[in-house]
């Protein structure tokens, strides 16, 4: 089995869905333990849109990449150096302000990365972004109620979101890093210009940070490698749960 | 009757999984029922939601039902291109839902002036009615709250 993608737009799309389904099996963490029951409903609602747009997402790279694997060979039968997710997507959910501000940072750039391929010559990867707009929509209002709550809530509330946006601010570089490959995706129309998602995204989370009186945090450092299967440590304990019962029992079907 | 129409018919009788008070003509769901490629009838059916774990119940139940109704020769076809919107729901479903208790969407999606009007409660009539929570016990549906009747009730959202 090719581990690599061979197509070079096979790339992009393997990346946008390794992003979907890490995302997804996050926020599925949250399922009987979010703070409300309102709120363990939404998240996994949200988990639920995501895994979808993942599913969608490896049909077509597996067309794309000429493999023709199947959804669960690239969700469960890849190593941790073969997901390309972003490293903002895994990291662990810590508490509920963490996950709202993790929420907020991607979705924003999901957004914006649906947003420009919308217009994809790639007619799939079109439909995909034209249906995932809709459901980023909500999921981008979520956590933007969330961060005006918290935010702009009790002293505990707010100095919870302020250390989540230190922790995670740095995380967001990664959404915005060009590579060699970038150019040539953007040409073909399968991946969104960083420069188009950048403007489309900071304004967004700027204005949102502004009135949840919270202070966007300076860059300090920069870490990256998640496009190139270089992950944060947490990440490899989380595959191991979510792929653990697929590779115990090859081919179980419920 | 041609063979497409009685298979059109068939699978537009196919109640919805989880609203099984409607049919997924009701919902939009079915997109078109036509001649394959290859030979024998295709049903195109979209999803509502990407994720939408009722997708594959529906499908089972459309190859099962037409192939009780003696068609051998139909396959199901999932299209996502264009996609789905709450437009699609006919003015039966909306009807229907009302009956099951369920806020119908308002629409078109595209009218700014439409979505501003008031969410009726299905219960009791009142358009005195808040958002309790945006995500409901499917991905379709918010849910909201009667200030005059203090019920719950679900609204299929505007997609």
């Amino acid at each position: 089995m090719t581990v690599v993608a061979t197509d070079v737009a096979a790339v992009s799309t393997l990346r946008m869905a390794d992003d979907c389904l890490v995302l997804s099996h996050r926020l599925a963490q949250w399922s009987s333990r979010a703070p409300s029951l309102e709120d363990d409903v939404a998240l996994t609602n949200i988990a639920l849109d995501e895994l979808g747009q993942a599913r969608a997402l490896y049909a077509r790279t597996a067309e794309l990449d000429g493999t023709g694997r199947s959804e669960d060979d690239y969700a469960f039968l890849r190593d941790e150096r073969q997901f390309v997710n972003c490293l903002l997507v895994e990291q662990e959910n810590g508490d509920f302000a963490t996950t709202v501000v993790r929420q907020l940072l991607f979705t924003t750039y999901q957004h914006a990365q649906w947003r420009a391929l919308v217009a994809s010559p790639d007619e799939q990867v079109a439909a995909i972004a034209a249906k995932a707009i809709k459901e980023a929509t909500y999921h981008r209002d979520h956590a933007a109620d969330w961060t005006l709550r918290l935010g702009d809530g009790t002293d505990e509330s707010h100095r919870r979101m302020e250390a989540a946006l230190a922790a995670l601010w740095p995380y967001t570089a990664e959404l915005f890093e060009a590579d060699d490959l970038t150019a040539d995706l953007v040409a073909m129309g399968v991946a969104a210009d960083p420069a188009v998602l950048r403007g489309d995204w900071e304004p967004f989370v700027d204005r949102v940070l502004r009135e949840a009186t919270l202070t966007r945090p300076e860059i300090t450092w920069v870490p990256i490698g998640g496009r190139r299967g270089l992950h944060t440590e947490c990440f490899g304990y989380m595959l191991a749960e979510m792929q653990h019962l697929h590779r115990s029992h090859p081919g179980v079907a419920w | 009757m041609t063979r497409i129409d009685a298979v059109r018919r068939l699978a537009a009788a196919v109640p919805d999984p989880e609203l099984p008070a409607l049919t997924i003509e009701d919902l939009g769901i079915l997109r078109d029922v036509r001649a394959g490629a290859a030979g024998g009838i295709v049903v195109d059916i979209t999803p509502t939601y990407s994720g939408c774990p009722a997708m594959e119940a529906i499908r089972e139940d459309v190859e099962r039902t037409v192939r009780d109704g003696g068609f051998d020769d139909v396959s199901v076809h999932v299209v996502m291109s264009p996609a789905w919107t709450t437009d699609w729901m006919t003015e039966a479903g909306r009807q229907k839902l009302r009956e099951y208790g369920v806020a119908p969407p308002r629409g078109p999606v595209t009218d700014v002036q439409l979505l501003q009007l008031a969410i009726v409660c299905p219960l009791c009539g009142s358009a005195r009615t808040t958002e309790v929570s945006h995500f409901g016990a499917t991905q379709c549906q918010a849910v909201r709250r009667c200030a005059e009747c203090g019920e719950t009730f679900p609204h299929f959202k505007e997609h």
